[in-house]
């Protein structure tokens, strides 16, 4: 359509719209995250390319470590930051899911107001306050009272046998604890974006407290309860302090749960400043790398499903 | 009749299994506030240990005030560098939110959030240690606002977010320009949530061990110039709870006693404030 004569006169005197100076300058502050993001990731490439070229990919499959006669290899600690994550995973998820259905659902606004603020609470603590307590406290506690009597009658088995008070179940005890208040706040705001609609019908039609719970809302919020747990898995791999006081740091493919094990990050915290030379430092970058590409990739994925869950509760 | 008997009692039974894992996930929080007051008070109860710095093992009067003045140091120096920018990035973030960087902005922040805090570490020794030859306070500063630099910038966006377009609007019609319609108008209403972002931001970083290792390092004697390597509660912790002197650990749990109780304020201060901005945001 045509602009009418009136129309271009009356522009042609307006002087055009001043640049938004404001506008530019606190969007290039903002670009600061994305560029300290891109950052880190491009300074940890260059300072392991040492490494990276020396090795090949074959830093990710060998299993030696060490420094005097310069071999690096990633596996062992690859796998027991895997293993421990997912062992914390897996005692973390069903508790989590119901304290998340408790906060959604269930209950006086008060229990749920304490149980909120306890979780908060439980995500303030720093790393190196378990780490301690898991060190003195929780630690000889699972040895004596779990690892030990299950480890003696199952002796035979292989991944149950041979307790020791600092091991990878250890480590993943902590780690479950540390990621529930992740777990929990996503998967409740992921529950309540649920629509009422929904569950109002599942009550219209009879339904129990439990079946409108298991068979409608936790249907319903599952892609965004698998992003929860995909956020949690991202914090639990790169957790690095609490996890290195009480994994035992041994650098070897752990023969059982209750066996001593090393995480990448524990490696890093534990080497980084006493390597020298040009390789040594070099592959702790790379392992650096490693966890950190994992953890990157979990975080934008389990994003993308959390975001598409609860922007829904919008429409 | 005997069918809904069952439902009825299946329903009962699932409300009471997750009430009990809810009892469950809170069991560790109690134990773990418990240990840290129980073993922490024998040496957090000594005047001299807030005012004193290390001593040589089992040599009486050993304190952490270089680390407590190490910690507080650490935090500001970072606090003055990510609060600017996160506050302003946030309100960007609020007030341009259609353009579609933001959504990028956005992502980058909540992935920053999740970034573990040992590459941090690497990153800011990469760049503030390995070109100076030396461990300083200043990295560690530096690696802190990375990891405070999100968090601000979030809740100040969510903070911005609450405050009624009716404000902005008049502001608007009044003739005021966009910066000072955001920062004298905006900002100030918003305030008690962006002060509860950078406490919670504060927060995180005060216990934050992994990213000082090797930035900050750590440092027998009290030391206030940000060049040089400088000492830190949750570095004093980790090192000495893994030391074989029970006089050490004892001063690693008494350390981790007083970071927590700083920890708790900070976020218990901040719950406070954010109460008075939903009042506030309400009343607007």
């Amino acid at each position: 359509m045509a602009a009418s004569p009136t129309a271009t006169a009356l522009r042609a005197t307006i002087s055009p719209k001043p640049p938004d100076r404001f506008r530019t300058l606190i969007g290039v502050v903002a670009t600061t995250a994305p560029a300290a993001l891109l950052l880190i990731v491009v300074v940890l490439f260059q300072q392991a390319w040492p490494s990276v070229t020396h090795f090949g990919l074959g830093f990710l499959a060998g299993s030696t470590w060490n420094p005097v006669t310069l071999q690096f290899g990633a596996w062992p600690g690859i796998f027991g930051t895997v293993a421990t994550s997912l062992m914390a995973l897996v005692i973390a998820l069903p508790v989590g899911i119901a304290v998340a259905i408790v906060l959604a659902e269930q209950g006086q606004a008060g229990i749920r107001g304490a149980v909120g603020i306890a979780i908060e609470l439980l995500a303030a603590i720093p790393s190196v306050v378990y780490g301690i307590w898991a060190l003195y406290v929780l630690g000889p506690w699972t040895f004596q009272h779990l690892e030990s009597p299950v480890s003696d009658r199952f002796n035979s088995v292989g991944w149950l046998s041979s307790a020791s008070p600092r091991s990878l179940f250890t480590a993943s005890l902590v780690l479950a604890v540390m990621i529930l208040p992740t777990l929990t706040a996503v998967s409740r705001d992921v529950i309540r974006a649920v629509p009422r609609g929904l569950k109002e019908n599942a009550i219209a039609l009879g339904s129990t407290w439990w079946e409108t719970t298991w068979r409608v809302i936790l249907p319903s919020a599952r892609a965004g309860i698998f992003g929860a747990t995909i956020l949690a898995l991202g914090r639990a791999l790169g957790e690095t302090i609490a996890v290195t006081m009480v994994i035992g740091n041994n650098y070897q493919i752990p023969q059982s749960i209750f066996s001593p094990a090393y995480t990448l990050a524990s490696v890093i915290a534990n080497e980084f400043t006493e390597a020298t030379g040009d390789l040594y430092p070099a592959a702790l970058v790379e392992l650096g790398l490693a966890l950190i590409l994992v953890t990157l990739s979990a975080n934008v994925i389990a994003l993308v499903l959390v975001r598409s869950a609860t922007a829904r509760a919008a429409i | 009749m005997n069918r809904n008997r069952r439902r009825q009692s299946i329903n009962y039974t699932s409300i009471a299994i997750a009430y009990a894992l809810t009892g469950l996930a809170l069991i560790p929080l109690g134990l773990v506030l418990w240990f840290t007051i129980a073993k922490g008070l024998p040496a957090a109860s000594h005047p001299e240990f807030f005012f004193n710095v290390e001593r040589p093992v089992d040599v009486p009067g050993a304190g952490i005030a270089h680390a407590i003045v190490g910690t507080l140091i650490l935090v500001g120096i970072a606090s003055l560098g990510a609060i600017p920018i996160g506050v302003l990035g946030g309100i960007y973030l609020a007030e341009y939110a259609t353009s579609r960087w933001t959504d990028w902005v956005r992502l980058a922040c909540d992935v920053l959030v999740g970034t573990p805090s040992i590459a941090i570490g690497l990153f800011a020794y990469a760049l503030l240690v390995a070109p100076f030859h030396h461990f300083s306070a200043l990295s560690g500063s530096g690696a802190l606002a990375v990891l405070m630099l999100p968090i601000i910038m979030r809740t100040t966006e969510g903070a911005v977010r609450l405050i009624p377009s009716g404000l902005r609007e008049s502001g608007l019609a009044l003739g005021l320009p966009r910066w000072r319609v955001s920062l004298q108008l905006i900002l100030p209403a918003a305030a008690p949530g962006v002060i509860t972002g950078a406490l919670l931001s504060v927060a995180r970083a005060s216990g934050e061990t992994a990213p000082l290792l090797f930035t900050a390092f750590g440092n027998p004697f009290l030391n206030t110039d940000p060049t040089q390597p400088m000492q830190s509660l949750p570095v004093t912790v980790f090192h000495n709870a893994l030391l074989p002197y029970q006089s050490l650990q004892e001063q690693a749990w008494g350390a981790a006693l007083v970071l927590v109780v700083m920890v708790l304020l900070i976020n218990l201060t901040s719950r406070y404030v954010l109460r008075r901005q939903i009042r506030l945001a309400g009343q607007l």
